[in-house]
């Protein structure tokens, strides 16, 4: 058992290309917040990347930024903030649902697990904002894809794969981010009371506007708690661009969603942090806590169903795409159901959070079809050939 | 340009395979005569002609499975077709190999706006889509310059961008599934109406790998509601830095336009005598800038585009006051390929991109190659995003200038490399800037791309001869190469 901290691009070569000769598995590690989630790795040693830190470039203008792959988000994130800028796919913060405390996480983490949070839904997920890295493959070879333009479809997109990947590819070494401007002025709208079904219309309708929504979550009363004073379900839309246009925009969808609940105005704060973070579940440590991305219009049904089999409570994202569940004493986390549940409409279900010995048993991602898991296999063979890289993080055989 | 030697004893055997496929595909759906295959011998990239072994048009997922399977058990390349309108050599055809064309997938498959979202099978054109929904005030949002005619099966082989992707983004970021065949007949479906892949990102990778992975025989996409307003500037410069400051301005000033357009003096002119758009035509540098979205945003923002193009010196500004002015100021810029195609014989089209703070200096060594090679550019230049479209001008009827063309076009790929921007930002790799592929990557990095490759299509059959400089079998592309004896960490245990 061994701790390998490397220093620099030539160290990690040095350090996966003994791992490779000699078969020896390693858990990769950026800051090491998400060790909770996902199955858990099959590896005596531990690759500790926090010393690959450390802003390369940062170009407001052309927007764009360079760091080592395991600098921390808080500190891109103030950087940022000075110029008004920002990662546009809303980077959460789980550290406090997985048990720990928030801000420790590293970009090349977030990337990694391909998170995104409220605004994924109108900018894209961090899959939508790598334009390129270097990095380590289990053969213990340096490659690099992408480069740090926007434009570019030279090659294949290696950095879509990469995100998403939890470290069974490679070991990133640096990345490069697409910046954007951050807004200028932003306003929550509430609409309260609704129950899923028509907050889940209230919301397509808002969508399918041309007034250009940023996010889009309900809350039932259940998961209440996050808007100060209210007590029943919330149903929150939030526009972000120009001040006159936010207040323009502001006027016209109250107009258009009075016709669904009783509107309220919510001063900035907290709230879309918050649904990000999965606040709601953060205090609920004995349920398990599950992601699943389904198709919108499904969502209400789904959570429905789900709530006459199980012990759940629930709340919505992504306009009713987004169903995050916390589930109680169901012995196998509510796994089958929901898995079930998801099968007719498509979707995926992810386990964020669950007791280590649950992890290594249920399966923690969406099981593939046969053809597509046996894909997937000689992709990650492709990039790691003797399986030393998160051996078992994403399935039990890969 | 070199193609990989054709494999003569499996030419020698047209016949019995034509004869194969038709068991597969009925009628008319396997093309073999000479003169119908000569009708598939190129694409957008018509420098390059090569005539197929044959044409396969299947009209069911079913079809290709076999197709595919039947071409792997027989050794027979396949180079997949959509519209044909690559301007890399995408859809460029093999001796050795068939073409399989897309074209009777053409049908919408399913509309939901509920979802926001569009099924379409990949024969479907990029512009069909938005003309399928556009009553309902939602569009498809890239839109490459060939929109009309070009496919979104080609649109997801080769991550397609346009003009309003800065705002929007390109083709990858606008999908939401994908049905695809592997080279082994297994149909593997990807994504659906919801977001993110959960794990490996395949619809991600499959999006831009230029027909070499497999073959898209369902598209899901995302669509979105119209903005409510566009107006446009059309803002006249007297250099070429005053307009690439203006772009930087406006960009650190936190506003992303909906497009953002520069043409130097060459393409001005050359735009302006075609479509006549009231183009001025004593500036050096044109900006055509598009703000959409809500009513109040959009005039909100145009003052302050304004105000910042007048700072850096603008000598003209023209802001559209109705949808009518809006598209003539568009109508030069979009005809800028066909009005230089009036004033040359021939021109050669680029596609990198660099980092905007480079544009000036890359122009001044541009016009420097422009010297060197004896031949003029004119350039058309997605200026938000970075992506450039020089235009260099020949006549392919004297002799050696198509020649000095490309190595002008390569010479101008390899500044955009130096500068830190990249080979093709739309266009893709084809045939075209194959050999290129070194001066931005290495051999480890080409390597990993291969080996990706090999996860989909060991035997390397799809559309061989593209992307890659140098064809590697992927038994020796799979091997590991061991140093034992040199091991960095001699102290840790070993079992």
């Amino acid at each position: 058992m061994a701790d390998f901290r490397p220093t620099d691009a030539s160290d990690l070569v040095s350090i996966l290309a003994w791992a490779a000769a000699e078969k020896e598995p390693v858990e990769v590690l950026g800051r090491g917040t998400k060790r909770g989630l996902g199955r858990p790795v099959e590896a005596a040693h531990r690759l500790d990347l926090s010393q690959l830190s450390g802003i390369r470039l940062y170009e407001p203008a052309e927007l764009v930024l360079t760091v080592g792959a395991a600098t921390p988000l808080a500190e891109i994130e103030a950087v940022l903030r000075d110029a008004d800028q920002m990662l546009a796919f809303e980077p959460p913060d789980w550290g406090e649902l997985l048990g720990g405390e928030a801000g420790g996480q590293s970009l090349g983490g977030i990337l990694s697990c391909n998170f995104g949070g409220p605004r994924r839904l109108k900018m894209g997920a961090a899959r939508d904002h790598l334009l390129g890295f270097s990095g380590v493959n289990g053969r213990g070879e340096a490659f690099k894809a992408g480069g740090r333009v926007v434009k570019n479809v030279t090659g294949y997109d290696l950095c879509k794969l990469l995100c998403g990947s939890y470290g069974t590819l490679a070991a990133l070494a640096e990345v490069t981010v697409k910046v954007l401007p951050r807004p200028e002025e932003e306003a929550t709208l509430l609409i309260l009371g609704l129950n899923d079904q028509a907050a889940i219309a209230a919301m397509t309708e808002a969508l399918n506007s041309p007034h250009e929504i940023s996010a889009a979550a309900h809350l039932p009363a259940a998961c209440g708690g996050l808007v100060p004073g209210v007590a029943g379900s919330v149903t929150a839309l939030r526009i972000e661009g120009p001040k006159p246009s936010v207040v323009a925009r502001l006027g016209v969808l109250r107009e258009l969603l009075g016709t669904h609940g009783e509107i309220a105005d919510l001063p900035r704060g907290q709230l879309w942090q918050d649904i990000g973070d999965a606040k709601p579940f953060a205090g609920l440590p004995d349920h398990v806590v599950w992601r699943v991305s389904v198709a919108p219009s499904t969502g209400a049904a789904l959570a429905g169903d789900l709530g006459r089999r199980l012990d759940i409570r629930h709340f919505y994202d992504w306009g009713g795409g987004l169903l995050w569940l916390a589930v109680a004493g169901a012995e196998d986390g509510g796994a089958g159901a929901i898995r079930e549940a998801i099968k007719a409409g498509g979707g995926h279900a992810t386990l964020i959070r669950g007791p280590e010995d649950f992890r290594r048993e249920v399966p923690v991602f969406e099981p593939l079809a046969p053809g597509l898991a046996a894909l997937t296999a000689r992709v990650k063979a492709g990039f790691d050939p003797q399986g030393i890289l998160n051996p078992g993080r994403l399935y039990r055989d890969m | 340009m070199h193609m990989p030697p054709p494999d003569e004893a499996l030419i020698a055997r047209r016949d019995e395979i034509v004869a194969g496929l038709r068991a597969i595909v009925p009628g008319e759906g396997v093309i073999s005569t000479e003169a119908e295959r000569r009708a598939y011998e190129s694409d957008g990239l018509t420098a390059y002609r090569q005539p197929p072994l044959a044409v396969v048009l299947p009209s069911t997922v079913e079809e290709v499975s076999r197709v595919l399977r039947y071409c792997r058990a027989q050794g027979v390349k396949v180079v997949p077709r959509g519209a044909g309108t690559s301007l890399s050599g995408g859809a460029l055809p093999l001796a050795d190999g068939i073409i399989l064309g897309l074209g009777k997938f053409n049908r919408i498959l399913e509309i939901d706006f509920a979802n926001r979202c569009v099924v379409a099978q990949p024969g479907v054109t990029n512009l069909g889509i938005t003309l399928a929904v556009q009553h309902a005030g939602f569009f498809y949002a890239p839109d490459p310059s060939s929109q009309i005619a070009c496919t979104i099966g080609g649109n997801v082989a080769e991550n397609s961008g346009g003009v309003h992707c800065l705002k929007y983004g390109v083709t990858t970021n606008n999908l939401l599934g994908l049905e695809v065949v592997l080279m082994d007949g297994e149909v593997v479906r990807l994504g659906g109406k919801h977001l993110d892949a959960g794990t490996l990102d395949l619809m991600g990778v499959m999006t831009g790998s230029e027909g070499l992975l497999g073959i898209v025989t369902e598209v899901t996409v995302r669509i979105l509601p119209r903005p409510s307003t566009a107006r446009a500037l059309l803002i006249g410069f007297p250099s070429s830095e005053t307009a690439g400051d203006t772009v930087a301005d406006i960009i650190g000033s936190g506003i992303i336009p909906g497009g953002m357009e520069m043409m130097d003096r060459p393409a001005i002119h050359a735009a302006e005598d075609f479509v006549h758009a009231g183009y001025p035509l004593d500036v050096e540098a044109l900006l055509i800038v598009e703000l959409d979205g809500p009513e109040a945003e959009v005039d909100h923002l145009v003052e302050r585009v304004e105000t910042i193009a007048n700072r850096h010196g603008a000598v003209s500004c023209r802001i559209s006051q109705n949808e009518e002015e809006r598209l003539v100021f568009w109508a030069g810029r979009k005809a800028a390929f066909p009005a230089v195609g009036r004033i040359s014989p021939d021109y050669y089209c680029m596609d990198g991109t660099i980092p905007r703070g480079r544009l000036t200096e890359v122009l001044t060594r541009m016009a420097a190659l422009s010297e060197i090679h004896g031949l003029r550019v004119a350039n058309v230049f997605h200026a938000g995003d970075g992506n450039l479209h020089p235009l260099i001008l020949y006549d392919a009827n004297q002799p050696g200038e198509l020649d000095r063309a490309e190595a002008m076009g390569s010479d101008i790929l390899r500044l955009c490399v130096e500068v830190g921007g990249v080979l093709t930002g739309e266009h893709g790799v084809g045939v075209e800037k194959r050999d290129l592929m070194g001066t931005m990557f290495n051999q480890m990095d080409l390597d990993q791309q291969m080996r990706l490759k090999c996860a989909f299509d060991p035997e390397g059959l799809l559309n061989p001869g593209k992307v890659f400089p140098e064809l590697r079998r992927c038994a020796e592309l799979g091997k590991m190469h061991v140093h034992r004896g040199e091991l960095a960490f001699p102290d840790i245990p070993r079992f």
